[in-house]
């Protein structure tokens, strides 16, 4: 009885550390506004700890640079095995605006596996909140790829054999679409 | 003295009402000059590749199927939602829409893809100014970006087939 109280109380609270592993502090900085009191992350048990051994989430934030990917490597394998990697921001997403730089390699998918990606830049506290939330199943995802075709193409090829006369209409048996 | 400052400190403490937001219980929206995610609207699109050119994060792909399909293709990853594309789009077929709740396990989510007819002049096909010198070496024809590694190409560089694009830079990790 008990430990399912414990367990419901206590189950789910996310201790959460920040590695920046070469972006330009404006995630950091929305981050850390999410867990002031005005955003309230500690409601969900979201706390910040300072050592990758005492955490079960890394927020990432900056794409994977030639000089950090091996301490990001590092970090991430100091964290304790069920652990979940959180990609904030187009750089850690998808390597952001300078991705095909020398010193950029890319999104920090390259080195580490990522469970969540919350895009934008910086994305605003909510967004990272709302994030956390499907992390921790309070929200369902709300994109979906959105994919368009023309259901079928807009010229008509018309073949001369294919003419019927019917009285005054004259009409096309089979009028092929390109 | 202090009981009653005590007091007093009480009243304003239940005056003062709370300031976290309820945010994922209740929605929220964001201000009116937010700009999130870019809405690709196809009906409106003439596959003019304008946004692809402006991209600062060349986020926007263009592969040219054929003479007739193109396929524009926004992956979503990198952009950094500064609006470029919808500011020079001829036809406002992109808005930047005030959507921020884009978190997501998989990020392919993230993309829109457009397979989008183009119809040519049947005529002489010259019924556009010729473009400068620059242009011309930018994108002359087709446009061919590598869509299955999501590199945008220039058309100078010939990286189709053969060489590994994205690859090119490895690292030694422990």
């Amino acid at each position: 009885m008990l430990k399912n109280l414990c367990q419901k109380m206590f189950g789910r609270s996310l201790w959460v550390y920040h590695a920046n592993s070469g972006g330009c502090n404006g995630c950091d900085i929305e981050v850390l506004n999410a867990l002031t009191p005005y955003y309230d992350a500690e409601r969900f048990g979201i706390k910040l700890v300072g050592s990758p051994r005492h955490a079960d989430v890394m927020l990432c934030q900056g794409p994977a640079m030639r000089s950090t990917a091996l301490a990001l490597k590092r970090a991430y394998d100091a964290m304790p095995a069920p652990k979940l990697v959180f990609a904030i921001g187009s750089c850690a997403c998808g390597g952001g605006v300078w991705f095909d730089s020398y010193s950029v390699i890319g999104p920090i998918e390259k080195i580490i596996p990522v469970s969540y990606y919350i895009p934008g830049c910086p994305p605003r506290p909510e967004a990272i909140i709302y994030g956390v939330a499907v992390a921790l199943g309070l929200v369902d995802k709300k994109v979906v790829p959105v994919e368009f075709k023309e259901p079928e193409l807009a010229i008509p090829r018309y073949h001369p054999d294919e003419l019927r006369g019917s009285g005054e209409l004259v009409t096309y048996e089979k009028a092929a679409k390109i | 003295m202090s009981l009653l400052s005590k007091i007093q400190e009480t009243l304003l403490c239940l005056k003062a009402g709370r300031v976290t937001l309820p945010y994922p219980a209740q929605p929220q929206s964001a201000p009116e000059r937010f700009r999130g995610r870019p809405i690709f609207d196809a009906t409106k699109c003439i596959g003019c590749a304008g946004c692809a050119n402006n991209c600062p994060a060349r986020e926007i792909l263009i592969f040219d199927v054929s003479q007739e399909i193109r396929v524009l293709q926004y992956l979503g990853r990198h952009c950094t939602y500064c609006g470029r594309c919808a500011e020079v789009c001829p036809e406002k077929a992109i808005t930047m829409s005030r959507d921020f709740e884009n978190a997501t396990n998989t990020i392919s989510d993230l993309g829109q893809r457009l397979e989008l007819f183009m119809s040519t002049c049947q005529r002489c096909g010259r019924c556009f100014k010729s473009p400068s010198a620059l242009d011309e070496l930018k994108m002359k024809g087709y446009r061919f970006d590598d869509i299955e590694n999501e590199r945008w190409i220039f058309r100078s560089q010939s990286r189709l087939e053969g060489d590994p694009v994205v690859d090119d830079v490895l690292i030694e990790l422990d």
